[in-house]
């Protein structure tokens, strides 16, 4: 940044717009250690009444967050596992190799990103209850990753594009199998990309809710989204305080991912378009 | 290793990018692949490593036919115009790959790789990475990679064309050196004639995916077989002139001369169409066949003087001279031409 530059008008901008989203922040984490009377914003007493939940055994009405919260790790991680190893293979062969209707597939896989989840929903019910898996989480494991497939293939392919085909052309020259000149010269330079498609895609499954919830709704492959929801679904028992607490809980490893890879994250969007 | 191009076709599409290229490449010389962009040299050179299968023909190693093999079962050392380095490895990683590809022992690639660093002057590079080296140091990597397999033949597509044109004097020489040290059958492509004039032991020019002419770098310049191999060879380029074949004269627009002997001998006839074409230092002021111009560019290089003759039939020739410039812009002069050392071609562009 030039020095002559002045920045400080720009700071005092951007914080005066981005405070009332600080202070719904602030709030969130108040709002769950104080008890704060109706109609005021000044709490009143400091109480670790809501956060009890952590603490509680599974109930008839709820199952216990830690089950829950493995429940949303195993979702995401499978996400991410399922999406990365299928996404790396995938587009390297439409971004490298001679596929037979391989405009078909790119043109089609922009389609199948764009295509509402939502419509879907009824017919997917069908298909795992047929197969017998409903209210399994491999069931919404399967469904998730396919839907985001598209997408994740589709970055792939952008990455590979960027590796240099001379690079190809020297391994083979030098003796490597194409296979061997895949995984030891061009994987290590779409590593970013990697990283980047898992964390998102990681992400992308911690934070999904319409899939689980009507997929799998039962107590012991719930997860956290749906237990969230289920907490104010109650017509006659709110406690906002408990919404708030376990909400703050469900976002707190989103925002350590986004802290630890936040770099890696914005290759996303570098990946497809240098070179 | 002796290699040989028997008939061998390569079409993209109903593009013919090499058409029907026969040739052999003697065992220990460096050869050099000559052509403007797009004539199908840097495709002979993917056909010959296997990057490019070819339609038809034969390619053959020694006595080994190699046209079916794929590139690994080939043993061809290449080095790319964009080098081509693997970015995540160090140099000497670089260097060891083809050989840990083929499994040899840590102690035997270490070994060879040390070899060959020495050879070619990166023994305190071998710890970097290919981003923290300059164009010639990746350039001799690249070159290491290539050889340190001892393959049967080494490949060099555009070597020159990434460095810079002080680097590329250097790299010249370097190149020649390896090669001879080495003893080792290298192809060059190349679009700079310089180059393939300065470096090889004979040049192949190509155009449209035909070989015209092979021959030495002094056969290319003193004895081109028609007028594209020698407008392509020779800087500052030959001058040509049309005109027609009368009484034994050549007959243009502003020059008239008789012809050489040799040339009258060769079967040309009355009003036959014929080409002239002059180098320039064989456009003098003292030289015997008298030619009337004015001078209408001088570029004064310090060493030599280039000018531009524009007869009065609007022909224009060129004249090297060494020394300062001896006239200005404009001036009327009478110099001459030296006939026996010009060329002649016929209308199909055939030297005479």
């Amino acid at each position: 940044m030039s020095s002559h530059l002045k920045t400080w008008p720009l700071s005092l901008f951007l914080g005066i717009v981005s405070f009332p989203l600080v202070l719904m922040y602030v709030y969130l984490v108040i709002d769950t250690i104080t008890v704060t009377p109706p109609g005021s914003i000044i709490p009143e007493k400091f109480t670790l009444e809501d956060w009890r939940f952590l603490f509680e055994e599974a109930t008839g009405r709820r199952p216990s967050i830690w089950s829950v919260t493995l429940n949303s790790f195993i979702l995401a991680s499978a996400n991410s596992i399922v999406i990365v190893s299928i996404s790396a293979t995938a587009g390297y062969a439409l971004s490298r190799l001679n596929v037979p209707f391989r405009s078909f597939f790119l043109a089609g896989m922009m389609v199948l990103h764009a295509f509402p989840t939502v419509t879907l929903i009824v017919s997917i019910f069908l298909i795992l209850q047929m197969v017998g898996l409903y209210n399994t989480l491999i069931g919404v494991i399967l469904v998730k990753a396919s839907l985001l497939m598209p997408f994740g293939v589709w970055i792939m392919k952008g990455f590979y594009d960027t590796v240099p085909w001379e690079i190809e052309m020297a391994g083979v020259q030098d003796g490597a199998s194409r296979f061997t000149v895949w995984r030891r010269l061009v994987l290590p330079q779409v590593q970013p990309g990697f990283l980047a498609l898992g964390v998102f895609a990681f992400l992308d499954g911690w934070s999904e809710f319409i899939l689980p919830q009507v997929l799998a709704p039962s107590s012991d492959v719930q997860v956290l989204s749906v237990y969230l929801a289920g907490l104010i679904a109650d017509e006659f028992y709110f406690d906002f305080g408990l919404f708030k607490a376990v909400g703050l809980f469900y976002s707190v490893p989103v925002i350590l991912l986004y802290l630890f890879f936040q770099d890696k994250l914005m290759n996303i969007y570098g990946g497809g378009s240098k070179g | 290793m002796r290699i040989v191009l028997d008939a061998v076709t390569k079409q993209f599409g109903a593009v013919k990018a090499i058409d029907d290229v026969t040739l052999e490449i003697v065992d220990g010389e460096l050869l050099a692949l000559l052509g403007p962009s797009g004539c199908g040299k840097t495709t002979t050179l993917f056909a010959i490593c296997g990057i490019h299968r070819i339609d038809s023909g034969r390619i053959l190693f020694g006595d080994l036919e190699v046209s079916g093999l794929p590139p690994q079962r080939r043993s061809v050392g290449v080095v790319f115009q964009s080098f081509a380095l693997y970015p995540h490895m160090s140099v000497s990683e670089n260097i060891g790959f083809p050989l840990q590809v083929r499994k040899e022992s840590k102690a035997e690639i270490e070994r060879k790789v040390d070899e060959v660093a020495d050879l070619v002057h990166i023994r305190e590079l071998l710890e970097r990475r290919p981003a923290q080296l300059s164009g010639g140091q990746q350039q001799r990597v690249a070159i290491a990679r290539a050889i340190v397999r001892r393959p049967d033949i080494l490949l060099l597509d555009e070597p020159l064309a990434n460095l810079d044109a002080k680097l590329r004097l250097e790299m010249r020489s370097e190149l020649r050196r390896l090669q001879k040290e080495t003893g080792i059958t290298a192809v060059i492509v190349t679009h700079d004639q310089v180059e393939a004039m300065s470096m090889s032991d004979r040049i192949v020019i190509m155009d449209d995916g035909r070989i015209l002419q092979i021959g030495t770098p002094d056969e290319m310049y003193h004895r081109p077989s028609n007028k594209f191999v020698a407008g392509f060879i020779g800087n500052p380029p030959i001058s040509f002139a049309d005109g027609k074949v009368e009484d034994g004269r050549f007959v243009t627009e502003g020059l008239d001369f008789d012809l050489p002997d040799r040339i009258k001998k060769a079967s040309v006839t009355a009003g036959q169409n014929i080409t002239l074409g002059v180098r320039p230092e064989y456009l003098q002021p003292d030289f015997a066949t008298p030619i009337e111009a004015e001078i209408t560019f001088i570029e004064n290089q310090g060493r030599e003087a280039l000018y531009d003759l524009t007869l009065a039939g609007g022909h224009v020739f060129r004249s090297i001279q060494s020394g300062e410039p001896i006239c200005k812009l404009g001036d009327k002069i009478r110099w001459g031409i030296d006939a026996d050392a010009s060329f002649f071609f016929d209308d199909q562009g055939k030297r005479i």
